[in-house]
Parts: C-alpha cells; structure tokens; sequence
C-alpha cells in the first residue's frame, strides 16, 4: 500500500526540452498583432483592430498567398469528411443518435448510416427505429468515421464498415485533438498485445486484442468475458503511456506510442504515474523518436 | 458530484480489474494517487493550503476570529466549516447547482469534527464566558476528479497546521474594564496541535471488493462508498454510509478495517512533508496558483 505525497515546491521544471527542428514558427497569443499590412484576408482566428490584424486565439499563424488565420494550439474536435472518431452516445433520438466527441456540437449518427445485424441492405422501417435502443444506448462507446458536415458545424458519422460499431471492454483516455496526426490508419494492433483507436478528437480507445477477426456482426455483441491478467497490465501501462505522452504535448501515433511502452518496461506500472517518471519515459521516447527521424 | 458516463462494457472492464487488484491505471486497491500538497498559498488567511489528488484540486483557508464562546461550552473556541463547490469544477456546480453537495460535505467535517479530541479547542479560549478564537474553516472545489472528501480532510490538516492564531492578552483596567491586547511583533503567534486531527478515507464498493481513492469513472461501477475518519493513532472519529446501495454487515466490518490501515499510513508522510515545508522557511520556493 503506498502513498505518494510531495511538495508542490519540489516539483522541478523540465529542463528546455528538446528543440524541434524548425523554429520559425510564428506563434501567437490572443491580442498579439500578427501584422500591420492591409493587404491581407482575415481568416479564422484573427480580427482587425484600428488596421492592424491581431490574434484572437493562442497558437501558430498560417499564411497561405493572401490569407491569414491563426490555428489554436488547444482546441475542440474540428472534424473533416473521413476522420476517424470515438465517441460516447449521449441521446437516443427518433431517427438518430446523438454522440459526443469533443466538438463544439455533439455529432449526429443517423439510423440508415449503420450496418444492419447480419448485414442486410434495406430500408429501415418503424421496427428498426424502436429497435435503437438494443443496439446503442446512453453511454455506449462507439467508433465511427466523419461522413460529412452540417452547415452548423456538426459531424454526420457513420459506421457503414466492419471495422466501426460498438467497442467493447476496454480503457478511453482523452487527450487534446490536436496531438493526434491526420495519418492512413488509426486502428493499430500493437506488438506489445493490445489494440489502440487513435481517434481524431482525441478520444483513445485501448483494447485487448481480439482473438479472431470474427467482424459479420460488425461489432454488434460485446463480450463480457473477463480479460486476462497479462493483457490488463499491457492495457494499464499503455494507458499511462499515453497520459504521459499527452502531458508532455508529444504527437500521438503507433510509433511514439510504442517507444513510450518499451521505455516504461523498466518500471512498474503504478510507478509511471508519478511524474518524474513520467518525464524520464518522455525524454527516452523523444530521444528514439529524434534518432529515428535522423 | 460530477459524474462520468461509462458503458457497460467498460464497467465490467473494471470490475474485473478491481477483483484482479489490477486497477485501470496500474494501481493496487490500496494505493493512492500522486499527491501534492502547499501550504501558506492565501496571503490574508490565518493559515491555508492547497492539494492536488490526480486531477482534484482543492484549496482550504482557515481565518481565526474572536467571537463569543457557546453556552454549553464557555472556555473552548469552535471550528466552523463552509465548502464551496465553484463553477469552474463542472459546468454543473454554477449558480446554486454545488450547494447540495457543499452543504452535505460540510455537514460530514462537522461529524468528523465533532468530538473534542481532535483539536485542543480549550487553548482558543481567550477569556471564558467573554472572548475565544472562532477558526472559519473555508474549503474551496477547484477542480473534481473523484475522492473529495480524502483530499478536502487533507487539505484541512495541513491548513490547520499552517493556522497562526495571533497572541493576545486580557489586560484589566483600574475600573475594571477589560482590555484586549495585541501582541507587537506581528510574527508572535500561537501554533495549533494537529497531532489528533483525522483523515477521511473513501472506500468504495465495487464488485466484491473495495478501493481506495476511486476515480470518477470507478466512482460510476460502485454503489455504495463508505467513509471513515481515522486520526494518527487509528481512532475512528467517523464513519458513514454514502450511495444508493447496500452493504452487507460483513463487508462493513472489512471497510472499516481496511479504511483504519489506509488511514494510519496517510498521516505519518502527510507531517513529514509538512515539517519539511517548514524547515525551508523562507528559502521556500512558492508555486501557488501560476507555476
């Protein structure tokens, strides 16, 4: 049984940490003046104020030709046609479902935008929709990908492939979106013996591997199985990993993940809460991640 | 209290865990998370601190003022204490939302409180009948990630123990008025003994088994928590039965167990820590709420 307790003072800051490769990034605080030229459009995140453009939001200013806009370093889910998503239902509605995802807006996922149990292709009718709720109910976790987007700003998803529906047991973890890459693929099965979701909106899903691929019901059933010992201490450690990695504002994807679970291997899982350790896994990963790039 | 949804798949996700004494984040049944405390953060308070349970943040400020004594009890000061849940833990405490749950956790501290053994309440007595300290004992929510009560029962010991109560005397006149006086050197004060003052320690029941330090989203699996105040020595000042479900009696008596040891191991690093913040005086290094 042990307790952890400390000093705030004895908190030590991270040395300047590791310097990126360029440092030409202009970056911005709100009020800060971008530039005193006219010639500019304004785009998001700017404002025009007695001529000059300043910054309404913190982060990096982009500049593409004649448009300016500032993109925040911390910020909603921002969803685009074909991200993938992880999300939470929060309402079950007559025709749809209204999911969370980090947004500005809860995401809406239509009752015809997912797959029928056993795959059938038809209308969907009366019986359907009062069938809903034994499909997906308050609370359940889904993966789903961005169909499209609403004049207001909110996500249509859909669930029309075996690789998106209901997740079963598992961990979620919530990081900012902007640490998870735009990249190919956001499923991965990692070496170590669990599978991860990077979703978009920087929802995490780690599961343990299923056994077999069995995807016709496409996720329909969850199994309450309980998980073996082995696969939840891959699943704990990962999770820490990815608490650290986050704390540490480090992109999120397969490979840093996977470097960050090795350099955790040396210690013990609950020892990767504290945060010394936490900055002495960072450091090794960064380290691996620079040399690897090199 | 702000409350996580949670699916049934993952409930049963960390039921399993918690029978396997393999928590969600690695941790055993009995272990808490990282912890951080400051004392001495609110400058026009007798005394305060700050601790930081996870992401749960909580900060107390102890202010001492005369009043008179009650009538059942005229040569000992009281503890009164107030909690206010601000809106910037969850959208959900604005307005009026958190004073259900400020006035409930008040009324626990004043349970915990209650005895007179916990805190030398005679030596706040300035003038039996007349004049003793009142300590307003103010708890402020900052920020809610599961397990208040443990943090806030902290967060109170180590802002008693920061309390500096001013030094004053009862000088009588030559007609007999009585005067008040206060000391001249502004550091002369009297410290409190927190020897005796208890921590409460959440047990929450999930499954068979129980935790300590239950996060929100094991907060959601659990039906039923029990508290219980322990000070230094094991005794039990408190006990109570928080949620909507029930206990059965044998599982009470091994919560109780269980909270008596997690509770005895919180003080002894809990004053070591505290003796150490003192000891840097004033090389201290303050942090507060900017670093």
């Amino acid at each position: 049984m042990a307790v952890d307790m400390r000093l705030a003072s004895a908190r030590k800051r991270a040395p300047g940490s590791l310097v990126s490769q360029d440092e030409s990034k202009h970056l911005v605080a709100p009020g800060d003046v971008i530039t005193t030229d006219t010639g500019f459009m304004r785009g998001h995140g700017t404002y025009t104020e007695d001529e000059k453009l300043m910054a309404s939001v913190a982060g990096e200013v982009e500049r593409v030709n004649k448009l300016i806009c500032v993109r925040p370093l911390k910020t909603r889910f921002n969803g685009e046609v074909g991200d993938v998503v992880v999300g939470r239902i929060t309402e079950v509605q007559q025709k749809r479902w209204k999911v969370e995802t980090n947004s500005r807006l809860d995401s809406v996922l239509l009752l015809s935008s997912v797959n029928l149990p056993g795959g059938e292709l038809r209308r969907r009718s009366s019986e359907d929709e009062l069938a809903m709720r034994d499909y997906l109910q308050e609370g359940d976790l889904i993966s789903a990908e961005v169909q499209s987007v609403f004049a207001d700003g909110a996500l249509s998803l859909h669930t029309r492939s075996l690789k998106y529906g209901k997740l079963g047991q598992g961990v979620l973890v919530q990081v900012s979106p902007s640490l998870v890459k735009r990249r190919k693929t956001h499923f991965h099965n990692l070496l170590c013996g669990a599978s991860i979701i990077l979703g978009n909106n920087g929802y995490v899903w780690i599961y343990p591997t299923p056994a077999q691929q069995d995807e016709e019901a496409g996720g329909f059933f969850t199994s309450t199985e309980p998980v073996p010992l082995s696969d939840r201490e891959v699943i704990s450690r990962l999770q820490n990993c990815i608490l650290a990695l986050s704390a540490h504002k480090v992109l999120l994807y397969d490979t840093s993940v996977l470097y960050c679970y090795e350099s955790s291997l040396a210690h013990q899982i609950k020892d990767t809460l504290k945060p010394e350790v936490m900055e002495e896994i960072v450091m090794e990963t960064r380290q691996r991640l620079v040399e690897q790039e090199g | 209290m702000a409350a996580v949804q949670v699916s049934e798949a993952e409930k049963v996700y960390i039921m399993h865990g918690v029978q396997d004494d393999l928590r969600v984040d690695g941790r055993g049944c009995d272990d808490y998370r990282h912890m951080e405390i400051e004392t001495d953060v609110v400058s026009n308070t007798s005394g305060s601190a700050r601790v930081k349970l996870g992401h749960t943040d909580i900060l107390v400020g102890v202010k001492a003022e005369m009043s008179r004594p009650k009538l059942e009890k005229p040569n000992e000061g009281c503890l009164e204490f107030f909690v206010d849940c601000s809106a910037n833990a969850t959208p959900e405490f604005e307005g009026r939302g958190g004073e259900d749950l400020g006035t409930e956790i008040a009324n626990t501290l004043y349970r915990v409180f209650d005895n007179g053994h916990n805190i030398d309440l005679k030596s706040l007595c300035i003038c039996p009948m007349e004049h003793c300290w009142t300590l307003y004992v103010d708890v402020l929510l900052l920020q809610c990630d599961g397990n208040l009560f443990d943090a806030i029962s902290v967060a109170i010991k180590a802002a008693l123990f920061n309390t500096r109560i001013p030094k004053v005397q009862m000088i009588e006149d030559e007609e007999g008025t009585k005067e008040i006086e206060l000391s001249d050197d502004p550091y002369d004060c009297m410290r409190l003994d927190v020897e005796n003052v208890p921590c409460i320690v959440t047990l929450c029941k999930i499954g068979h088994r129980h935790v300590v330090d239950a996060t929100l989203q094991e907060k959601a699996c659990s039906m039923a928590s029990l508290l219980v105040a322990v000070t230094r020595k094991g005794t039990i000042t408190c006990v109570r039965k928080v949620g909507g479900g029930s206990l059965d009696p044998e599982s009470v008596f091994e919560m109780i167990e269980t909270g008596k040891r997690v509770g005895k191991a919180l003080h002894t690093p809990l004053q070591e820590i505290l003796q150490k913040e003192e000891s840097l005086g004033k090389k201290r290094h303050k942090v507060g709420f900017l670093g």
